[in-house]
């Protein structure tokens, strides 16, 4: 290692200066000033995604694409995910205002922890070693935790925060588990060693067992069924706007890790895996649909409709080709962006002092905020999937990969269940355009307008323009589908 | 610009932009300039394009610009791309011209209407979209201007959206123009399965080559021209046009005299290689026209409403042109189209301003004696009335008897050829009858309206008699760009040559002169049996004259002012069916599938509160959830 290696990790060194530095700002007697927070964590957020963009630059010109005895790397997948995770912190971000001036928690200290997690984020997916993407992963998990109870003097967010931690916990041991028993039988944390060693192996209990193990703990992370149900809990009782972060970055971070993993690491074994994740996709979507439609809680029905959407990122990473890598990708990205969107809608309903949680919450919007609910449809129709919204483009890759791989049936499954979750979607709509009623007021501050018109024009945009994104997932996914194809060669 | 050609439709789309997010604040001149602004943009632009098109290209190349690949999925795909060459520069300087002179006589029509900044946004989106549609380089991106333009003229037939009229005459038009639409989509699906391709040039291409069935090839004509004849309003489908007079005059002439229902015309032109493969698909074509240019002569002589004369003839003309794209001569045609657009723009914009000083009355027999009160539009009505009745050296004279021409020396159906030339010199008849009629009711005779409107009587602003002035002037003269050879130079021919290439064993037409020396003659004369007929009847005696056709001959007369009464027999035998029949799906049938749904639903709803009982809120069974799922796991890989 030399210090031009440092490189490698610039933005996440600046990150982590910079969110330290939030974190000592009203030891210093900034404790008034808690508007400027946010602008300094924009500002913060804004130079690591330049350094990003510097780091990647000066990486193209390098020989050795990881770094850090081989545990780091910075290549166009991490970069992709990079991006997109800092884009959905900031928005995150931009969504929190409101929620910290009527909560009087300091905000210092929220967006620090938000800054940690996004360090978190962008260091487990430059992980090309279990370990480094495990640190990066708890780094993340221990910030959600905290967050997750930020609503210290309400009972539901501390009830969250527990059941969070103690199921995190759990999940981690797990993965431990797995990862130990992966390194017992290859000798090797490091995912281009245990592809190498596991070409040559036939089977072996030992390492299905450990993949079994690191799966189990990834699918917590993701909220597939099984290991979903702390999700509903979870996501109703933190604060509306970590709700927003944990069904958006911090999932599309665990999506990241999770193709990174089974695509450079394990797809030597992908006829034994494959079945076992298509179990869990077929149960995922079908409980997250069906559990999702008889929920009135919104931030419920939202937390079973991101275990579905679980179940349809799945497929891409079942399928094993390059429709599917690309779907992974395609899809987190229209995912986080719909999610966004309509928690910021969601944010600009308030009914007391909690945000519109009900869908009766959502009665006659139409009449009061026209343009909003315009774009609630939007966000709704890209989640169903239907065109010419983003959701749309996702889905087709994701489905055609499925089905590409052989795994016809599962993308029946996905396709019907697509169609139950209109059912639910198409709720909220029923209830904006033809109900009457205002039990929630619209309050949107010009923050939120941003986020969800942002979200609206990219959501749109793709949709109808979706060329340059596949082109750039193409490209961002290239290098991961190499690896996996060409040891895949022989078969 | 070449290689910009997008500039040109988004200028006006700007504009609409602006009116229509920002117009309802904004003041009434902001809102004019914007409109004009951006029409004006459109026209600059284009003539900018077609001069340096003209440098380029010398033998009437195609220049392609293509903006983006819409898709492209297995082997169809299609680009979002504009092409340029003479036919859509004919087009583009009729369109954007007349339609800035239209922009610029609105703001004096429009000016005390409500909804000013509403209908210059839609005017701005017309213009938009109608450019898409003959700069589109495939038929189903000008498919996409062709729904546009159906889609304003819609909003702009029910810009009065508070008479019921109006809100009707507008679905009548979108529904009827649905059925064409119908016909247009089967036509493409039949390019993409067969031809591989829905772009203008490999279609031509393709359907040259070898192995390409004749059927097929007739069966996309036709369904074409099932398209063309509901946007350019031919029989079948023409009864759309004239309830389509409920909008604003100035919408008439740009929309429904001088620029969209000639899309149909364009269309066909544009397909001439398809259509010359096939002459039975061109029989159809000039057949359709020629019974559509007479029966609709037929109706306007017995029509009173100022407007609804025009929509007849509007109707009647649009069948010329078919005829002539129909017999084969394409160029005679666009010429036609070009030549109708001055003249019946001038036509209409006359009555709009005839309406503007009667306050708002639109029927004739309420007229009289206006000569001498309005000089300007009674001048200039009249220029444009003897360039549509067929006068030379008027416009409308050369680009019918170029037509007309054609049909009689025909060589894909002689006989029938000589049919369709009979037809059509006994609808000029008409025509020349129908607007000398219109034209002395109006403007000759006593005044018989009432005292107030008399009051009243005033010419236009300048903002509406300077269009007028223009446009009569190129109805005057418009027709020197397309003299018949006997004379010298076909400009128009010889520019339009180039997209008409000639196809191994298809004879084209070509006119002998005396047929062509005969056919003006005959023209002529036929011109000034109408002119004399409609003086003799109405310049002294006015209404008296119908009166005592009414009397003589009840029932025809009832027939043609009822127009043949073809509304109604739709009514019962197209429209009172299809609502029987919906209704009987709806509550039969719709009501077993609801059941159905309804139990399914009722199945995940039941399922989904199954699930809720393992969300018992306890960190314990969750845990407990958890390791039985990793159990599983480890069962099944066992």
């Amino acid at each position: 290692m030399t210090w031009s290696d440092t490189v490698f990790l610039l933005p996440e060194i600046i990150l982590t200066l910079g969110a330290s530095a939030l974190l000592f700002v009203p030891l210093i007697g900034e404790r008034g000033a808690g508007r400027s927070a946010k602008w300094w964590t924009l500002v913060i957020l804004g130079i690591t995604a330049a350094s990003v963009i510097v780091s990647s630059n000066a990486v193209v010109g390098m020989t050795q694409t990881a770094t850090f005895a081989a545990m780091f790397a910075l290549d166009s997948f991490a970069i992709f995910f990079k991006l997109l995770f800092l884009f959905a912190i900031a928005m995150v971000v931009l969504m929190s205002e409101d929620f910290l001036r009527e909560s009087r928690y300091s905000p210092w200290e929220y967006y620090s922890l938000l800054a940690f997690a996004l360090c978190g984020m962008m260091f487990m997916v430059s992980g090309v070693h279990l370990i480094s993407i495990y640190v990066g992963l708890e780094l993340m998990s221990l910030s959600s935790y905290i967050l997750a109870g930020y609503y210290k003097n309400e009972q539901k967010s501390t009830e969250a925060a527990m059941k969070y931690f103690i199921l995190g916990a759990v999940s981690s041991a797990i993965l431990l588990y797995g990862i130990s028993l992966i390194y017992g039988v290859c000798g090797s944390l490091n995912l281009a060693d245990i592809d190498r060693a596991m070409s040559t192996m036939i089977t072996n209990d030992a390492l299905m067992v450990g993949i079994m193990l690191l799966g189990a703990g990834l699918c917590f992370k993701i909220a597939a069924v099984p290991f979903h149900v702390w999700t509903p809990d979870v996501y109703e009782g933190a604060p509306t706007p970590i709700t927003a972060f944990l069904s958006t970055a911090s999932k599309a971070a665990a999506f990241s890790i999770f193709a990174r993993i089974f695509y450079s690491g394990l797809h030597h074994f992908q006829l034994d895996w494959s079945s076992v994740l298509a179990t869990v996709s077929a149960l995922s979507m079908i409980v997250g649909n069906l559990a999702a439609i008889t929920q009135n809680n919104l931030k419920r029905m939202l937390a079973y409709s991101s275990i579905a959407h679980a179940g349809y990122a799945l497929l891409g990473i079942i399928s094993l080709n390059a429709m599917g890598i690309r779907g992974v990708l395609l899809y987190t990205l229209v995912y986080v962006l719909a999610n966004l969107g309509i928690w910021a809608v969601i944010l600009m309903l308030r009914r007391h002092e909690y945000a519109g949680e009900q869908v009766d919450d959502f009665d006659g919007l139409y009449r009061r905020a026209p343009f909003w609910a315009f774009a609630m449809v939007v966000f709704l129709l890209s989640l169903g999937g239907i065109p010419p919204t983003a959701g749309f483009i996702g889905k087709y890759f994701l489905f055609a990969a499925a089905v590409q791989s052989g795994f016809g049936w599962l993308a029946i499954i996905a396709v019907l269940m697509s169609a139950v979750s209109m059912f639910y979607y198409l709720r909220i709509v029923v209830a904006m355009y033809l109900k009457e009623g205002a039990a929630a007021e619209v309050s949107a501050s010009g923050s939120l307008r941003f986020v969800a018109a942002v979200c609206l024009a990219a959501t749109l945009f793709l949709g109808v323009l979706p060329r340059p994104l596949i082109d750039q997932v193409t490209y961002s996914s290239r290098r991961l589908l190499v690896r996996a194809l060409q040891a895949d060669g022989g078969r | 610009m070449l290689n910009n050609l997008w500039l040109i439709p988004i200028a006006p789309f700007v504009g609409f932009l602006i009116n229509g997010f920002f117009g309802k604040r904004a003041g009434k001149t902001f809102v004019t300039a914007v409109a004009w602004l951006g029409s004006f943009a459109a026209a600059a632009l284009g003539t900018l394009a077609a001069f340096e098109y003209a440098g380029q290209y010398h033998h009437g190349e195609r220049h392609l610009n293509v903006i983006y690949n819409w898709f492209s999925s297995g082997n169809i795909g299609a680009d979002i791309a504009f092409q340029l060459d003479p036919l859509s520069i004919v087009m583009l300087m009729v369109v954007t011209w007349v339609g800035f002179l239209i922009h610029v006589y609105s703001a004096g029509y429009m000016a005390h209407e409500e909804g000013y900044w509403r209908y210059f946004a839609y005017l701005n989106l017309f213009l938009a979209a109608m450019l898409i549609l003959i700069l589109g380089s495939s038929y189903l991106f000008m498919f996409v201007g062709w729904e546009g333009v159906g889609l304003c003229s819609y909003l702009l037939i029910g810009f009065y959206y508070d008479r019921d009229f109006a809100a009707a005459a507008g679905k009548k038009a979108f529904i009827v123009n649905r059925i064409g639409d119908f016909g247009f989509l089967i036509a493409m699906f039949l390019m993409f399965a067969y031809l591989g391709s829905v772009d203008f040039a490999q279609v031509s291409q393709r359907a040259m080559g070898s192995g390409i069935d004749g059927g097929l090839i007739t069966a996309i004509c036709l369904f074409l021209f099932l398209g063309a004849a509901g946007k350019s309003a031919q029989i079948p489908l023409y009864v759309w046009l004239p309830d389509a007079m409920a909008g604003p005059t100035p919408v008439s002439a740009l929309i429904h005299a001088a620029t969209m229902v000639t899309a149909g015309v364009y269309m066909v032109a544009r397909t001439n290689v398809l259509y010359r493969l096939s002459p039975t698909a061109m029989a159809v074509v000039a057949t359709v026209g020629a019974l559509t240019a007479l029966f609709a002569a037929t109706i306007g002589v017995r029509q009173n409403d100022i407007k609804k004369v025009l929509a007849y003839s509007t109707v009647s003309q649009l069948g010329f042109m078919f005829i002539g794209v129909g017999v084969g001569a394409f160029s005679a045609g666009v010429f036609h189209l070009v030549t109708h657009a001055f003249f019946k723009a001038c036509l209409f914009l006359g009555a709009g301003s005839v309406i503007h000083a009667m306050s708002g009355e639109q029927d004739i027999r309420k007229m009289g004696g206006l000569w001498k009160k309005i000089p300007i539009t009674a001048w200039t009505f009249l220029i444009a009335t003897i360039a549509i009745a067929g006068f030379p050296p008027f416009a409308g004279f050369f680009s019918k008897d170029e037509i007309l021409a054609s049909a009689f020396s025909t060589p894909y159906f002689p006989g029938l050829g000589k049919l369709i030339y009979v037809l059509g010199t006994i609808a000029a008849l008409f025509t020349a009858f129908y607007m000398f009629r219109l034209f002395y009711l109006t403007f000759f005779g006593k005044f018989r309206g009432t005292h107030e409107q008399e009051h009243h009587l005033h010419e236009s602003p300048a903002t509406m008699t300077i269009p007028l002035i223009v446009l009569a002037a190129l109805s005057a003269i418009g027709g020197l760009i397309g003299i018949p050879h006997v004379f010298g130079h076909n400009w128009l021919a010889e520019w339009l040559h180039p997209i008409i290439p000639p196809l191994p064993g298809v004879h084209d037409l070509h006119i002998p002169a005396n047929v062509e020396w005969a056919v003006m003659i005959v023209s002529t004369l036929v011109a000034a049996i109408g002119l004399f007929a409609a003086m003799r009847l109405y310049r002294d005696r006015g209404v008296a004259a119908d009166e005592a056709f009414e009397r003589r001959s009840p029932g025809l007369a009832r027939t043609l002012e009822n127009k043949y009464y073809v509304d109604e027999i739709y009514g019962r035998t197209v429209v009172t069916p299809l609502e029987v029949g919906s209704r009987f799906l709806w509550k039969v049938v719709d009501s077993v599938i609801d059941g159905i749904a309804a139990m399914l639903g009722f199945f995940v709803r039941g399922f989904g509160d199954l699930l809720r009982f393992f969300q018992t809120g306890n960190v314990r069974n969750y845990a407990l959830m958890f390791f039985i799922g990793v159990v599983v796991f480890m069962w099944v890989l066992r």
